[in-house]
């Protein structure tokens, strides 16, 4: 399946494409069943835009979501959200959010007692070898607590993006090890979602880039491929995006 | 049908899964009476099992490896010894009649294990079959491994190849899959085999021969062909006449030895051409004949 995807753009820039988006997302919504692992994979263009449709899909479907946002601020996210018609800061506030900000916790690692329990201590690690807290972290956002947690929907899991990880010194068997936990608690367990964003950069001698890339697809339920045009740059159409089922089991 | 005792390695890649055709043959082993070992590594027992029959999961033990397969919880439900005790723990002789093992996935102990180890383990697992003494009938055992083989570099593939007597790589056209089977038998040539399968939803193996099975042309019914010479202000076609007419027409430059001979042997009658000059006033009229010095 194939579909051309419009991204408007405003000012001469990029911007997500959300209004021209909303008419297929019901066409991409269908392929998310439950307990699934959706991979994003971008080659050769901005894939964001998927985690950003996912993210506003979901909290307006009162699902519990934890997103762990490596990639851009609270703000970006909450800016683009709102676009979107969805507040992070309202969702975070009641509890339906949990946000781990990449960019600002990784300096509250260097100012924490050794000793003390951060999804990012792989950072102070010389070598950096198991995403366990990290995985701790997740855990303990979705797993339900109280009577309250009975309000929202299944539990989701967004990830932006893991090939950042690879970019911080962790190897591609311990991000895959990090997933393949998520999905044993958050898919399998919780019964929940994971949307995953991966960069497919196309360059053959990055090893690692391309182990992740092929661990993680043989993971996935479903891959939605975004790339550009094969006939190159267009005014109109920016880029399509290509959905891949895998077969369960 | 994989032989007993050595590991065929089902190849796949991400865009020809191989863990459909990994439950068919496990399907097979259950439907022959054998009991099945399965060390679960990529997903889960629920997941694994979906699509068997009563039958088939009742024959089937699954070994979970999935849900905790590095102790990070700590609880105390993590197989002991990790995947490799897992492993050895299967070396050790599991009771009388056949027995199929089946490891989903080799890739994933290949990623977690040295490869070494992981050579030595698998070989300590097909030797079941052998006997210290002559007392005890042999058990036969076959062991049948997933490897995704994107994820690894040669050096480890080979590696595991070598073990193995029978090697599948899965490929395909199209929707059509097919199994590139290369058999080794000691002391004998290697043979290769392609064979196109499907797979049915219950996960019974539908084999489709040698050759790719051609696929019907379905015409869509609500688009007719458009002839695009209907409505043309000339013709492209030419009647049987025309194009007799235009077969025997002879080119003007075509030298033919009908043309030589009209040329050589002009009769009476023909008509000869002639040449008017009218000389301008400048014209230097010269009498000789200025091809005299030439010897024709």
């Amino acid at each position: 399946m194939r579909w051309q995807v419009v991204w408007p753009k405003e000012n001469g820039r990029r911007s997500p494409g959300s209004s021209h988006i909303s008419t297929r997302s019901s066409s991409v919504n269908q392929l998310v069943a439950e307990g699934k692992l959706t991979l994003l994979c971008d080659a050769e263009t901005d894939g964001s835009f998927l985690v950003h449709h996912f993210l506003s899909f979901y909290l307006k479907a009162n699902c519990k979501v934890c997103f762990v946002a490596l990639v851009q601020s609270f703000s970006h996210y909450n800016i683009v959200g709102q676009k979107l018609g969805v507040s992070l800061t309202t969702a975070r506030e009641r509890g339906q959010l949990v946000f781990l900000e990449g960019l600002r916790s990784a300096v509250d690692v260097f100012f924490r007692a050794e000793g003390e329990a951060h999804p990012l201590q792989f950072l102070r690690e010389a070598k950096a070898a198991s995403l366990q807290p990290l995985y701790e972290f997740v855990r303990e956002a979705l797993e339900p607590v109280d009577q309250r947690e009975a309000a929202w929907k299944r539990p989701v899991l967004l990830v932006d993006d893991l090939s950042v990880l690879l970019s911080l010194g962790v190897g591609a068997v311990a991000v895959l090890d990090f997933v393949h936990y998520c999905r044993a608690c958050v898919c399998c367990r919780l019964q929940g979602n994971i949307v995953a964003l991966v960069h497919d950069s196309g360059d053959a001698e990055d090893e690692e880039s391309d182990i992740l890339l092929n661990g993680l697809s043989h993971q996935s339920h479903l891959v939605l491929r975004a790339e550009g045009l094969a006939t190159g740059f267009c005014r109109d159409v920016h880029g399509q995006v290509r959905s891949e089922q895998h077969p369960a089991g | 049908m994989p032989e007993p005792g050595r590991p065929p390695p089902p190849r796949d890649s991400v865009e020809w899964e191989g863990r459909s055709l990994l439950k068919a043959l496990v399907r097979q082993a259950a439907l022959r009476g054998e009991r099945v070992h399965v060390l679960g590594c990529e997903v889960s027992e629920e997941e694994f099992r979906e699509g068997f029959d009563p039958g088939t999961n009742s024959r089937l033990v699954y070994h979970d490896l999935f849900r905790d397969p590095l102790n990070w919880s700590n609880t105390g439900e993590a197989l002991p010894g990790g995947p490799l005790g897992v492993l050895r723990a299967m070396c050790r002789r599991t009771g009388p009649g056949p027995v199929t093992i089946a490891l989903d996935s080799l890739s994933w102990l290949l990623l977690h294990l040295p490869c070494t180890t992981l050579c030595q383990t698998l070989h300590a697992l097909s030797r079941q079959d052998s006997c210290p003494d002559n007392s005890s009938p042999v058990e036969h055992v076959r062991v049948l491994g997933l490897l995704h083989e994107e994820l690894h570099g040669p050096g480890p593939v080979e590696a595991l190849s070598t073990l193995a007597q029978i090697e599948v790589t899965l490929s395909g056209t199209g929707d059509q899959a097919s199994a590139h089977i290369l058999y080794r038998r000691p002391q004998h040539r290697p043979t290769h085999k392609i064979q196109w399968f499907t797979i049915l939803p219950d996960f019974s193996l539908d084999l489709q021969g040698g050759s790719p099975p051609k696929s019907q042309p379905h015409p869509d019914p609500h688009t007719h062909p458009v002839d695009p010479t209907t409505h043309l202000t000339f013709n492209l076609h030419l009647s049987k006449k025309e194009k007799e007419a235009k077969d025997s027409l002879t080119l003007p430059f075509q030298f033919s030895s009908e043309k030589q001979q009209a040329l050589l042997c002009r009769g009476l009658g023909q008509a000869t051409s002639h040449i008017f000059y009218e000389p301008d006033a400048y014209d230097d009229l010269d009498q000789e004949d200025p091809d005299d010095d030439l010897d024709i």
